[in-house]
């Protein structure tokens, strides 16, 4: 039996020496590797109270650090943020245990550990300056963010999102989620257990105040997704505002519940217009106009306003697919086209949708960093204005425009109130469905019409009324924010 | 360290004691254990806590106290078991006061808990064994009884009343304030059973029954069909534990070691293939129909995804450690200056991952050493023993400790899907370090009765005479 027990202790230190070697393949070679993954909490921990650069809107701090040592200790830096809940889903927090927001994704510079900053930092160890992290330029403006913050809180505890871009540029100006949640309470250093629980409680709260909707939550675009319909048939179909298209009360698919219209009757039962269609939101025409189309087509103009992107977009706060697939059953076509079925849409995408055709058809890349400044405010990076892709022909854009400024234009205008008084509007709302009762109410536009500066999309979760009337005030908001 | 490995079969000449060199390692290990706490202590705090004397002392009392014991009921007992032990136990103890004092307000008042009571009743335990458990081979006798005892200690936990869940597995009971683990006596009970029930069937499982060929290759010579009860039930009661109480661990150790005992009563690998494959399908079938264990799986492979990370039970912990070792590197960050309470029972599952943070792959690599020398010791102890009892209960012992080793710290480092299991003599709580001496004493205890000399007959006095170096 001893030969057994031999080999059992031979097995014995086999175990160990595969311990042995794995540990040291951790400790020893991997180390790096892991300490510098995203779940290693413990590089927040570490940065938690050591100094960061600023982040500012509009030239002015929303996020900074502060240091609270009593004089003579060394030094512990507060990070503080300014504002309140509005700016959070872009601006994010940076906590003990991780970071959200512009403090992760531009962790680096604002830490100063970005290679960019080496040359600076050699300097400011010879020369024996604190080092800084780099301050961080958002193109957010406050009165975009504030008015369309206030209107959501205005909206009786609906949820929702709203996002504004510089049609010329696709800078980001506004981008609003709700409900949002005050930095401040998740990153006090003195009090880590309350600041942890605080976020905890965050995190389970089922109205999920740490979402960011406007980038990260796909909502059906319902009608506002006309336009892209629309689009395709002019660019496809050699469609014009007055090209017709069967608008019978309820359309009958080849499977499925049939399709009624919002309004009842689009033209009486007779064709209708694609302007028309657009003006009033017609559901039967604009589903015939996606089955003329087909579903290739249709999928194709969607991905040219960015829907099913190859790889995910990064403003650089990642954001999430917006999808349009191609259908090829005509039931499940006929509904795309008016935004529902499979077709599901970030407000981000929605705002590209709008700014595309305000800027004569080129979908400008959204960003929402500016620019990023070292210390001493020379230029890190400077974004510059990047086109996506040319979704539509100036013509085609010049047409949709038209057709759009219709829907705030009495009597029979569908979203009348996003109107503004002296200043034409272009929009489209939406109202779409969901599997509950209570539909999400979109709103997309932009203004002035002939000489665009800002392009929105709006979405009340949930709101349960139309697009005209919960989604079109805010939306309205955000545009008076820039052109008044 | 100097090895005393004269060869050791039962007609060589009588081994050297060498007590005194137990007593120099025994101090060296308490000074380490002493120095371990002051050095946490300066990192924490800037001076040397009180504890360095308290604890400190207190452990080197017990151990000092040990040795004396030593010395007079077990004299001819392998000499290096009792430091290994000790050393273990000691590192334990420093590390356990070093994260209590992290969490406790005031450095001074950081204890260790329980531990070094525990650490003096292990001890009591230990050597009460030595002095009363004269034979072991005694314990041949309670065959069935100690199998009864295994069950039902592995049972007790799953009744109501007194059985108690902590974090999701129930492995404990509870009696008024007292928890424990009776998992961990059940080991003790089962390595017991095993080695008589092989001692007394060996010969029949050892027969060949018809060899599976291939052309004219023996893949594997399967045993008779007769004989394949009692491997069956080995079995069922593994895949049992896994599936009913969801523990994964004591699964895995009690039908290793099975299969270990196994092989070494039979000399049969046929019977390990036997049982892996077994167990595999097991395993498979379980996988599939059970979420818990699919998720102890997925966490294992997938760790480091972000949704496996923030799901409720996920990765957390697992990732944690992982970092905790990778910041830990090769000389780790000193005794006090890593921040090994981020990890969740940093002082028990995890006092592995603890220790490669604090110190590095080099100290984790020296614990592991002494550890390793500790069960070749007790390899030893049954390659010395006379008997195949003996032999099978020291040999069974000594692959518990380094196959529970295997388990714990295999899960903290992605070797096998994380389990919970305790470290021997270093995690935190009573029973698995009560259990840990307990199979000390009894390893002790037969270590000494292998190398004491056979008592001289009267009359061959003068005649022949033993040479002494």
């Amino acid at each position: 039996m001893n030969t057994t027990i031999r080999r059992l202790s031979i097995f014995c230190l086999l175990m160990f020496l595969v311990l042995m070697a794995n540990i040291t393949w951790i400790q020893g070679i991997q180390a790096p590797t892991i300490k510098e993954d995203p779940l290693n909490r413990r590089q927040y921990a570490e940065q938690a109270s050591a100094p960061r650069g600023p982040i500012l809107v509009g030239g002015e701090n929303v996020a900074y650090s502060e240091n609270i040592a009593d004089e003579g200790d060394p030094a512990r830096y507060q990070r503080v943020y300014e504002g309140g809940d509005m700016y959070t889903p872009i601006v994010g927090s940076f906590r003990n245990y991780g970071a959200s927001g512009i403090e992760a994704v531009e962790n680096d510079l604002l830490n100063g550990s970005d290679d960019r900053l080496a040359v600076r930092n050699f300097r400011d160890m010879i020369t024996g300056r604190e080092p800084e992290g780099a301050q961080v330029q958002l193109t957010l403006v406050p009165e975009v963010q504030e008015a369309g913050y206030t209107a959501f809180e205005n909206l009786g505890g609906r949820n929702g999102a709203a996002v504004a871009l510089d049609p010329d540029t696709g800078a980001i100006l506004g981008a609003i989620s709700y409900p949002s949640y005050d930095p401040n309470t998740v990153v006090d250093i003195n009090n880590p257990q309350d600041s942890t629980n605080a976020y905890v409680e965050l995190e389970n709260d089922e109205r999920k105040p740490l979402l960011n909707r406007a980038l990260n939550e796909r909502y059906p675009p319902g009608s506002t997704f006309k336009v892209v319909t629309a689009a395709a048939a002019i660019e496809n179909l050699d469609a014009g505002p007055d090209s017709t298209q069967e608008a019978p009360d309820q359309l009958q698919f080849p499977s499925g519940p049939p399709l009624p219209n919002a309004m009842g009757s689009c033209n009486g039962g007779q064709p209708d217009t694609l302007a028309h269609s657009i003006q009033i939101s017609c559901n039967t025409s604009f589903a015939n106009w996606a089955m003329e189309l087909g579903g290739e087509a249709l999928s194709e103009q969607a991905t040219a306003f960015g829907f099913n992107p190859e790889e995910p977009m990064a403003v650089p706060l990642s954001v999430v697919d917006s999808y349009a697939p191609v259908e090829s059953d005509q039931s499940i076509l006929g509904r795309a086209g008016i935004g529902q079925s499979n077709v599901e849409a970030t407000p981000l995408q929605m705002a590209m949708v709008a700014a595309g055709i305000a800027n004569d058809g080129d979908v400008m890349r959204p960003y929402v960093v500016e620019s990023v400044r070292d210390s001493d405010l020379s230029v890190i990076t400077q974004t510059s204005p990047d086109t996506y892709s040319e979704a539509v022909s100036a013509r085609t854009a010049d047409m949709l425009t038209d057709m759009m400024v219709l829907v705030t234009t009495p009597p029979e205008g569908s979203g009348l109130n996003a109107a503004i008084p002296g200043i034409e509007v272009a929009g489209k709302t939406g109202t779409a469905e969901n599997g509950t009762d209570r539909t999400h109410n979109w709103f997309i536009g932009f203004a002035p019409a002939d000489d665009p500066q800002v392009a929105v999309a709006v979405v009340v979760e949930f709101g349960g009324g139309s697009g005209n009337e919960l989604a079109a005030p805010v939306a309205r908001a955000l545009m008076e924010a820039v052109v008044l | 360290m100097s090895d005393t490995s004269t060869p050791e079969a039962p007609t060589a000449l009588p081994p050297v004691k060498r007590r005194n060199a137990e007593l120099v390692l025994i101090v060296v290990a308490v000074v380490i254990t002493m120095l371990g706490i002051a050095i946490a202590g300066l990192n924490l705090s800037g001076r040397v806590p009180a504890a360095t004397w308290t604890v400190g002392l207190t452990f080197g009392a017990l151990a000092v106290a040990a040795h004396a014991a030593m010395r007079f009921v077990a004299p001819y007992a392998d000499p290096l078991i009792l430091p290994c032990a000790l050393f273990l136990n000691g590192i334990g103890v420093a590390m356990i006061w070093r994260l209590n004092a992290v969490e406790s307000e005031n450095i001074e008042s950081a204890g260790v808990g329980m531990q070094l009571v525990w650490t003096a009743l292990g001890l009591i335990f230990c050597f009460l064994i030595i002095i009363f458990l004269k034979d072991p081979r005694i314990l041949q006798r309670y065959t069935y009884i100690s199998a009864l005892i295994a069950l039902v200690l592995l049972a007790l936990p799953a009744l109501p009343v007194i059985g108690h869940e902590v974090y999701g597995a129930r492995l404990w009971i509870k009696i008024g304030p007292i928890t424990f683990q009776p998992s961990e006596f059940a080991k003790i009970a089962l390595v017991i059973f095993l080695a008589s029930y092989l001692m007394s069937k060996r010969q029949v499982l050892q027969i060949v029954g018809k060899p599976l060929k291939v052309g004219r290759f023996t893949l594997i010579e399967l045993p008779r069909a007769r004989d394949l009860a009692p491997i069956l039930v080995g079995w069922l009661v593994a895949i049992g534990m896994l599936v009913v109480l969801r523990d994964l661990g004591t699964s895995l150790l009690l039908f290793g070691t099975f299969l270990a005992m196994l092989y070494v009563a039979t000399q049969r690998s046929s019977w390990v293939t036997l049982g892996l494959v077994l167990f595999g399908a097991g395993a498979t079938v379980a996988y599939f129909l059970f979420w818990h264990v699919r998720a102890r799986v997925n966490i294992w492979i997938n760790a480091f995804d972000q949704e496996v990370y923030e799901a409720v039970g996920g990765s957390q912990q697992l990732v944690q450690g992982i970092v905790g070792m990778a910041y830990g590197g090769l000389f780790g960050t000193g005794l006090g200056g890593g921040r090994p309470t981020d990890i969740f029972a940093a002082d028990s599952d995890f006092i592995l991952a603890s220790i490669g943070e604090e110190l590095g792959v080099t100290g984790l690599l020296a614990v592991l050493m002494v550890l390793f020398l500790l069960v070749e010791r007790g390899m030893r102890v049954a390659l010395a023993s006379t008997g195949t009892f003996n032999k099978l209960l020291a040999s069974g012992m000594a692959f518990v400790l380094v196959y529970q080793t295997f388990i714990v710290l295999g899960g903290v480092s992605r070797v096998i899907p994380l389990t919970g299991s305790t470290t021997p003599f270093m995690s935190a709580g009573g029973t698995a370090l009560l259990t840990s001496w307990i199979m000390m004493g009894i390893l002790l205890r037969i270590s000494d009765n292998a190398r004491r000399p056979a008592p001289q007959a009267i009359q061959d006095e003068g005649a022949t005479q033993v040479i002494r170096r």
